[in-house]
């Protein structure tokens, strides 16, 4: 069985965020990058615990500039198998998809796993737009992965519920709490992590969106504190002030 | 084309050259409540676009009226129940051609996340997902950077496909009726088949991504069993409950209720947190509330800086008076 496993690089969860260049960049100074945690901690974690059951391989792509390259390494310390690297700057789901979409079709996998969204543009897009161009099954929000030969049973999370879902190889998820426990790669994964191959390829793909500009949220104001012996006072303001309940 | 390919209605009141089309997703017969938001946003952004609002949904819809309350005019209805992606993309998109969308919308949740990203690669359109109000010269707001910052996204294809935030938008009352239309397409075979539904609580609580009232606790409550002043204000509220990461990782609560960074994000009306200091982890799931009450013993918690209202005291003492001043509400 192939697992392709789809990694992208995020800022770490405490990143200082600010912008640059107008406005219109994230500036990644003094940032620490990270393997967007969706990705990493379900996705990921679960394609090697299923190598690891019944044999096969894992491969991870990412679309990005080398500096994505130590968290590609920290994915093959986690413990993939290979890594390719697709040498283009991410701008758009559909730029990004495509890229993934053709790297996937040539090279054939059995399941491709995806992180339900990034941290930074919080997109949950790219996922089932591979899924459309490579013309297969999807699941979003994947909370548990099961394959048998071909066939895979995935739960996920849905209106009021859980819903078992079956389907064949090849298909594609978007991975959710619930599909794996964070696996923290011990010394031996990093040291094989130096010699695994990392491949670079090149491609281009269009943009059908353009973030024209960033924001930061105006400054919250000071909180209303209110004393623990007047909870009451607190449901009037819910009620009267805030007109929530 | 074949004669029963669309029923149309006999008098149409005002004939439009291009539409809005929502993707609506329905469940018991009725639309679901994201499928209701996304059709308000569809109706405000077609008057916007001077075109206009068309549904679509698959088999299973009852009736037409809260659709048409929305402001919904048309709704294309395909005559079988779909719950495969794939096939939902090509009936999506075949209705998109038919009535001239310029515009797709559809929820941000577990249906518009699976759909609309197949539409857009249909339609070759751009995406913004998550918006959370109508587009403004040129490029609609979303959330980004877990609700950190914002983005002015623009659409620069032709057609824009937009998923709207649940419980950002709301349910609109326009107090209109909507013609219904079926629509025949060849949608090929599903490849995804769902074998079981389990639901989550039998309590009937709203699921937490769709709730407007979450009631939410972590490690001050001290053990699982002391949850009942948590549950108690929350049946009381008509709330939903919530924990924090730790406390679902040890197992106090089910996963399901864990929001958070690598939980569920949810924007309710109403964030009460209980016993959680606030970790940048935990706010990055929860931020985007409109109103957050926090109660913590630590008047230092870093939760208190992200509050609207905040209690310092403690959860013991203070839930039990807010659950009684609940009650005592008409």
């Amino acid at each position: 069985m192939k697992f392709l496993v789809c990694i992208s690089q995020a800022p770490d969860t405490t990143s200082r965020i600010a912008f640059t260049n107008g406005d219109s960049e994230f500036d990644s100074n003094g940032v620490q990058y990270i393997v967007n945690p969706y990705d990493e901690w379900y996705a990921l974690v679960r394609a090697i615990e299923l190598k690891e059951a019944n044999g096969g391989s894992v491969t991870t792509i990412t679309v990005g500039d080398a500096n994505c390259d130590p968290i590609i390494r920290k994915a093959l310390a986690i413990g993939a198998d290979d890594a390719f690297r697709i040498d283009a700057k991410p701008t758009d789901a559909l730029q990004v998809a495509r890229l993934i979409a053709d790297h996937a079709e040539k090279n054939g996998y059995d399941v491709v796993l995806c992180g339900k969204e990034t941290i930074d543009h919080n997109g949950a897009i790219v996922p089932a737009m591979i899924a459309e161009m490579l013309d297969c099954g999807f699941v979003a929000n994947a909370t548990h992965l099961e394959v048998t030969g071909t066939t895979a049973k995935l739960k996920r999370e849905a209106a009021g519920g859980e819903e078992t879902i079956e389907l064949e190889c090849p298909f594609v998820l978007s991975a959710a709490k619930g599909m794996a426990e964070q696996r923290i790669p011990n010394m031996r994964g990093i040291m094989s992590a130096r010699t695994k191959p990392l491949q670079v390829e090149q491609a281009e793909a269009p943009a059908q969106t353009r973030v024209q500009r960033f924001a930061l949220p105006p400054e919250k104001g000071a909180c209303h504190m209110i004393d623990a012996e007047n909870a009451a006072e607190l449901v009037r303001l819910l009620r009267e002030e805030a007109k929530v309940i | 084309m074949p004669q029963n390919l669309f029923v149309y209605s006999e008098k149409k009141p005002k004939s439009f050259s291009m539409s809005v089309l929502t993707l609506v997703s329905t469940k018991n017969g009725q639309p679901t409540k994201g499928g209701l938001e996304a059709a308000s946003y569809g109706v405000a952004l077609s008057k916007q676009l001077n075109s206009e609002a068309v549904a679509v949904v698959s088999g299973d819809l009852q009736d037409g009226s809260s659709l048409g309350d929305t402001g919904i005019g048309r709704i294309l209805k395909f005559p079988s129940p779909l719950t495969d992606s794939g096939q939902w993309a090509k009936l999506a998109e075949h209705a998109a051609k038919l009535v001239g969308a310029t515009a797709v919308v559809t929820s941000h949740d577990h249906f518009g996340k699976a759909i609309a990203p197949r539409v857009a690669v249909r339609l070759g359109a751009g995406m913004v997902s998550g918006v959370t109000q109508l587009p403004q010269e040129n490029a609609v707001e979303k959330n980004v950077f877990s609700g950190k910052a914002s983005a002015q996204v623009e659409v620069t294809a032709p057609i824009a496909v937009y998923s709207v935030t649940p419980n950002a938008f709301g349910v609109r009352s326009e107090g209109g009726t909507a013609q219904i239309e079926t629509i025949e397409v060849e949608v090929g075979q599903a490849k995804e088949h769902i074998t079981s539904f389990e639901p989550a609580s039998a309590d009937g609580q709203v699921p937490l991504p769709e709730a407007e009232l979450v009631v939410s606790a972590g490690r001050g409550l001290k053990g699982p069993e002391n949850w009942g002043i948590v549950e108690e204000l929350a049946r009381a509220l008509g709330a939903t409950t919530a924990c924090s990461r730790p406390v679902s990782d040890i197992g106090w609560r089910p996963h399901h209720e864990h929001v958070g960074q690598t939980g569920i994000t949810i924007r309710p009306n109403l964030y009460i947190a209980a016993g959680i200091s606030g970790a940048i982890q935990h706010l990055a799931g929860v931020n985007q509330s409109k109103t957050i009450v926090v109660i913590n013993t630590d008047p230092e918690a870093p939760f208190f800086k992200a509050a609207d209202y905040g209690i310092v005291g403690d959860a013991f003492e203070v839930l039990p008076k807010l659950t009684a001043a609940v009650k005592a509400l008409d």
